[in-house]
């Protein structure tokens, strides 16, 4: 099908545009990052051209609904958030360094869609899913994902810097180690929130569908956990000042229990999301 | 004090989390024989000690474990920690959010992070005047007061931002509340409902005790879609609320499209085939009609009309799972004939004997209805939209604050220009950056 093609093609845009931003760090070349920005935005671009075109394919053979309602069309979504994030934080702090450590998240996750190991097929509805309710939820978990995600990977540039020796002519191009601590905290927020309405819209949907917006499912639970994690990491920045390397680790230990939530959860834990894993 | 400190809540926060894994892994709601298997099979324990687990399971409610009186105690454990933390911060927070700032002590801003002196020839009055229009262009509404000869001018945005966190904190506790609600007045259960029957009752989930509706629901049919390869595409019923032996209100309910009515509200969730077949048959002379209900190979009859019929075979259509009908018809005077009928399509069938009619067949089904009572779900709603409002407001809006002291000296005027803020110090630098070049930009100004 055309748009798996294209789609297979931004797994090779994200994974150049990956290289070219490690590139520019190594050798400290801003013509490679500049490469770096225009192939992020224009597999981007690629991606969205061909989310709309699985869109109208979907339609073509009769089972018409928005490409966000399995594993693949999730991952690919993930990736998209991941950029389309990604791309904002380059222009606001203005530094092309970060996406050393962001975009790969978006290669990553394209290349597992692209694996072989998930159904990269357009299936029909069944009647649960066919809501707008799983649309909404679907975008604002992703993008709460893709925030969490883009926080552990300036988590890791944070350690990085943190714990070599001082003015290493490599580790001089990264921001300061205040700035990054400053750009960890504000994706984990934005994530937050987006992870707030994630289970707030899943919650409004399962209410819809079963009469139940809270089931304590094995999903539902572990979003919960997600949330717990991060409010609990949040407190103690406001209140008690923390920053710098604990910060930096927990924004790493909240992002493995995203992938928990996201993709372990499916595998290993058994629930009403079933058909998230499909 | 204890249950107002942040450290509690930290507390909380990590042991809800990690308390909450357990329950995601051990099977929730299960027999004993279960948890026995789940610790000698799946964890591979030996079978003492899966004994041991298992009585722990039950003794600690593991099994139920997140209406177990130990994972409420850490709710209602955390819902305090929030009352009191908000009950002791919010004086001081409102009064910041009320303070009069041209009241501020001058050494408390002559000493702040962000600040910038000018000097103009410009008198006092024509200063303030002139800075007062540049900040408004930039959507800051400054007032002004003497202190002690000098003029102060002071601009602020959003101090009800410092209130968005005591917003978030209070949509916790509302969902709290609407849960506590749904879990003490709610009513949970399912009832089947045969095509063209009624029903009073549902049957509550886990004990199957009847419930009292209070009115009748009937289902008037059921419908299944599929999709070409057979699965299901969607299921639909329409249902007639009766009260009082009124019609109240008909809907065609389906799957995330339910129906409420006096705080019940009812979910398609199932259906249920019987192998058997509704029959419609109408007289078009006479405009009588009948309804018949018909496994296969059974013919049944219509005394009045001197009509046997029934259902010879089920022919499969292309769709797994569907059906057209052989439909075998004896008139009047037992001429037979035989037709073929789509699933659920009206046919006109002219006999032998004159007479005509037409003919319609679907499969018969019972509709499976959740059906679910939460006066709570509004609150929890309600909680939930201040939460989304509450969080935007607390990591987004910030409350800003300048303040300008003009003073004469000599023959030149000294301006003085200060701001603080209470999140974002970074962006405020850059923001408070721009603003002191817009005060800059005046007449005459000399930047010092």
């Amino acid at each position: 099908m055309d748009s798996i093609l294209l789609l297979s093609l931004s797994t090779f845009g994200y994974l150049a545009a990956s290289g070219a931003y490690l590139a520019a760090f190594l050798f400290k070349s801003k013509k490679v990052g500049l490469a770096g920005t225009i192939l992020t935005a224009l597999t981007l671009l690629t991606q969205t051209g061909s989310l709309g075109l699985r869109w109208y394919e979907s339609y073509q053979i009769g089972a018409g609904h928005a490409p966000l309602t399995n594993m693949y069309e999730s991952l690919v979504f993930f990736s998209w958030a991941i950029a389309s994030f990604y791309l904002l934080l380059e222009y606001k702090f203005k530094n092309k360094n970060l996406g050393a450590f962001a975009m790969p998240f978006a290669f990553i996750a394209m290349a597992f869609a692209s694996s072989g190991w998930v159904d990269q097929n357009i299936n029909p509805l069944i009647p649960a899913l066919q809501s707008n309710w799983l649309i909404a939820h679907v975008v604002t978990c992703f993008i709460g994902y893709a925030a969490f995600a883009v926080a552990c990977g300036i988590a890791v540039m944070y350690l990085i810097k943190n714990n070599s020796p001082k003015s290493t002519g490599l580790l001089s191009t990264l921001p300061e180690l205040k700035v990054i601590d400053d750009i960890i905290h504000k994706s984990m927020v934005y994530g937050f929130l987006w992870l707030s309405a994630g289970i707030i819209t899943g919650a409004i949907w399962a209410n819809s569908a079963w009469g139940t917006y809270w089931s304590w499912d094995p999903k539902e639970t572990w979003s919960l956990i997600t949330w717990f994690f991060y409010a609990a990491i949040l407190h103690a920045r406001f209140t008690r000042g923390w920053h710098g390397s604990r910060i930096a680790w927990l924004a790493i230990g909240g992002f493995l229990s995203v992938v928990f939530t996201y993709y372990g959860v499916n595998y290993l834990l058994s629930g009403l999301h079933s058909y998230g894993g499909q | 004090m204890f249950f107002a400190s942040v450290k509690l809540a930290l507390f909380i926060l990590f042991l809800l989390a990690a308390a909450s894994i357990i329950g995601t892994i051990l099977p929730q709601g299960e027999v004993p024989g279960v948890y026995s298997q789940f610790y000698s099979t799946t964890l591979g324990l030996s079978h003492n000690s899966a004994q041991i687990l298992t009585k722990i399971t039950f003794q600690l409610d593991l099994d139920t474990m997140y209406a177990s009186w130990w994972f409420r105690s850490l709710i209602l454990l955390l819902s305090l920690n929030l009352i009191i933390c908000t009950i002791e911060r919010l004086p001081d927070v409102w009064r910041l959010v009320i303070l009069d700032n041209l009241d501020s002590s001058l050494d408390r801003i002559i000493n702040m992070r962000n600040r910038r002196t000018y000097t103009t020839t410009l008198a006092v009055k024509e200063s303030c005047e002139a800075i007062s229009a540049k900040l408004k262009s930039r959507g800051w509404q400054t007032s002004a007061r003497d202190r002690d000869g000098d003029t102060l001018l002071f601009a602020q945005k959003a101090p009800w931002s410092r209130l968005g966190v005591y917003v978030v904190h209070t949509s916790i506790l509302m969902i709290f509340v609407g849960a506590l609600i749904g879990s003490i007045w709610g009513q949970k259960g399912s009832v089947n409902i045969p095509e063209t029957l009624t029903t009073d009752k549902i049957y509550q989930f886990g004990s199957g005790a009847p419930i009292d509706l209070g009115f009748t629901v009937k289902c008037n049919w059921f419908h299944l879609s599929q999709y070409p390869n057979g699965a299901p595409k969607e299921y639909e019923s329409e249902l007639v609320i009766i009260e009082n032996g009124q019609e109240i209100l008909k809907k065609t309910i389906e799957v995330n499209g339910p129906l409420s009515y006096k705080g019940w509200t009812f979910y398609q969730s199932s259906y249920e085939s019987h192998q058997k077949f509704i029959i419609s048959v109408a007289n078009i002379g006479t405009m009588t009609e009948e309804r018949f209900l018909a496994p296969p190979q059974q013919p049944v009859r219509w005394q009045t009309e001197n009509l046997l019929f029934g259902i010879q075979d089920l022919v499969p259509t292309s769709i797994p799972g569907t059906y057209k009908y052989k439909l075998l018809i004896a008139d009047s005077k037992g001429a037979q004939s035989l037709y073929l009928l789509d699933d659920n399509q009206q046919m006109t069938i002219s006999l032998a004997d004159g007479s005509k009619y037409t003919f319609h067949i679907k499969e018969f089904y019972s509709t499976g209805l959740q059906v679910s009572k939460d006066p709570g779900v509004w609150i929890v709603y309600i909680g939930c939209i201040l939460m989304l409002i509450g969080l935007s407001v607390a990591f987004f809006v910030f409350h800003k604050r300048i303040w300008i002291l003009v003073r004469r000296e000599n023959d030149t005027t000294q301006i003085f220009l200060a701001g603080t803020t209470n999140k974002n110090k970074a962006g405020f630098d850059t923001e408070f950056n721009a603003l002191s070049d817009t005060v800059a930009d005046i007449n005459q100004i000399e930047v010092q």
